[in-house]
């Protein structure tokens, strides 16, 4: 797992729900991880499949992906390679597919308000730090029965060591 | 060491005395519940390495999101299903055109008081009319469960909303589910347990009481209590699937936040595009044109909010352009409602009557609105495209002011028809 993310910020709003991330009418259609970038963010942001680069970070205010559980919200992030998601407060479920597919939510009010659209940041995951243009900002470590899923890059290499299936 | 119902739930499956919030657990659920997703989680159950599932009993497998198939691609996600169940010899599977997940798996007596459903869909808290705890996870989550039979759960914080008095004649649990969303917000329970007590309460039906956990989902909650009382046990009588045991929060217990409602205060309320918790009261907001009207999905597709909006309907016809969907939520209650009448009468009103499941409530299939088009619905989400164009409002209202609505072509009070 990368330690250090550098990427450009896209910054959005409170509430940001899993329609607009990945809209419902493709849940049954787009099945493969693979096809699901193309469709990120269609219905909030219609610029940022296009243009979002491995790295990139979105920077989110409170309850940041809520609605339904459909993890293609995160999956069309994760394989995209997106570097991180912070926000305010995260919707349950939405934080922990982001977990179970290694990709890193991190909790930070400060640094929300913080951080400008558009400039390049720093997620230090080893020392737990956020570094912008406006400071430095910490944020505290995984529970550790947690950070086994993440460092395993998420369930389904937990699960495969956990049924011995790569023995 | 009193505890709140999740604490208490969560202490019991986990083979503990007691926890605490915010403690780690892992447990394995009585039931496992997953819909049209069956199949891309098989996927993901491959992927682990898995083959045979830990136990198929636990399983409650519903084909619903897009049933019947919209197009080849959905039957083909559904014919992957069946084949899964068959491998895998899960008898509890419902097939196309039984109903909507969370409805029959409280017909069919799979939702019991003291049991844990965990479900790969948000809205798995209803369970909670039941006196279960539900709680939606994703699909590697389900997947895992399938592959190890245990998943990792945060232990909740809890939120006690006590509802004193009684709801007004035409004031329905929906319409106190979204003053409820309204004042606290769409993070107002996040990761929390929301239990619900109070006369209030008790008094409502169990298939109006079903929509205020089902609806906590819309507050960030993880799941949703009611105290299962005298009714719970007789609707369960003969019919549930195996013995369960009552589980009660204790007195004393500590509840994070606590909330007092009187409900005899509450007025008919209805939630704006696009958040749910953006409500008003229905009188502020009557007079918008709308040009369909869908009476349906899990939060409000019971015999009695059919009942409520036949009642509305009878001896009026749709406005003319303005539609009315009817989705019944289960094939049971279709059943029920076609013995008492009601389909009739929506069929004279000019309603389309469409098979039991989510119908458009996601934006699958079987009514989605055009580009410019104003909905008005009884489902529990309103977010923007959520039926299938962002160009389209959606308003979340109870089964009569749908209904009422649809006659007059605008939003409108029942008491206005």
């Amino acid at each position: 797992m990368e330690r250090i993310i550098r990427g450009r910020v896209w910054k959005y709003g409170d509430n940001v729900n899993t329609d607009v991330i990945f809209p419902g009418k493709y849940t049954y259609t787009v099945s493969d991880p693979k096809e699901m970038p193309q469709y990120a963010l269609e219905d909030l942001d219609p610029k940022f499949a296009g243009e979002m680069q491995p790295g990139d970070i979105i920077v989110g205010g409170t309850n940041w992906g809520c609605g339904s559980s459909r993890e293609q919200a995160v999956v069309c992030l994760s394989e995209a390679n997106l570097g991180a998601i912070i926000a305010k407060s995260f919707a349950r479920i939405y934080y922990r597919n982001c977990l179970n597919n290694a990709l890193p939510a991190i909790v930070s009010p400060e640094a929300v308000d913080a951080i400008e659209n558009g400039e390049t940041i720093d997620v230090d995951l080893s020392v737990g730090e956020i570094r912008c243009a406006a400071g430095t900002f910490s944020f505290p470590p995984l529970p550790a029965a947690v950070m086994e899923i993440f460092e395993a890059g998420g369930l389904i290499g937990y699960t495969r060591r956990k049924l011995g299936a790569d023995a | 060491m009193s505890q709140t119902f999740a604490e208490k739930m969560l202490a019991r499956k986990a083979g503990l005395s007691h926890t605490v919030p915010c403690q780690i657990v892992e447990i394995t659920p009585d039931v496992a519940l997953s819909h049209d997703n069956t199949a891309p989680i098989y996927g993901i159950f491959q992927r682990m390495g898995g083959e045979q599932v830990f136990d198929p009993v636990m399983h409650a497998i519903f084909i619903d999101h897009a049933a019947p198939a919209p197009t080849t691609k959905h039957a083909e996600n559904h014919r992957i299903i069946r084949e899964f169940v068959d491998e895998q010899g899960i008898e509890n599977f419902f097939d196309v055109g039984r109903g909507i997940c969370h409805q029959v798996l409280v017909e069919e007596g799979l939702a019991l008081p003291g049991e844990v459903v965990l479900g790969s869909d948000s809205h798995t808290p209803h369970a909670g009319v039941m006196g279960a705890f539900g709680a939606g996870i994703g699909r590697s989550e389900m997947a895992s469960i399938w592959a190890v039979g245990s998943l990792w759960l945060r232990v909740p914080e809890s939120m006690k909303i006590t509802v004193s008095s009684q709801l007004d004649p035409g004031v329905t649990a929906k319409d106190l589910a979204l003053k409820v969303i309204g004042d606290l917000g769409a993070d107002g329970a996040l990761y929390m347990s929301v239990e619900w007590h109070g006369e209030a309460i008790q008094s409502l039906d169990l298939s109006q009481r079903a929509t205020l956990p089902n609806m906590m989902a819309e507050m960030g909650a993880k799941n949703s209590f009611i105290p299962p009382d005298e009714k719970v046990i007789a609707f369960l009588d003969g019919r549930a699937k195996r013995p369960f045991e009552l589980v009660y929060p204790d007195p004393g217990a500590h509840y994070a936040q606590s909330y007092s409602y009187d409900a005899a205060a509450i007025e008919p309320m209805i939630a704006r595009p696009h958040t749910v918790d953006n409500v008003l009261p229905l009188s502020e907001v009557v007079g918008t044109r709308v040009q369909q009207a869908f009476l349906g999905t899990c939060t409000n597709g019971r015999l009695e909010d059919l009942a409520a909006a036949a009642e509305v309907l009878a001896g009026h016809k749709i406005a003319p352009g303005t539609r009315l969907l009817v989705i019944p939520a289960s094939s049971q209650v279709y059943l029920e409602a076609l013995k008492a009448g009601y389909i009739e009468t929506f069929l004279e009103a000019g309603a389309v009557v469409e098979s039991p499941g989510c119908g458009p409530c996601m934006g699958n299939h079987m009514g989605v609105p055009a580009v410019g088009e104003v909905s008005i619905s009884t489902a529990n989400r309103n977010f923007r495209g959520r039926m299938g164009t962002k160009e389209s409002d959606i308003y979340l209202a109870s089964p009569a002011v749908v209904a009422a609505t649809a006659v007059v072509g605008s939003i409108t009070h029942p008491k206005d028809l």
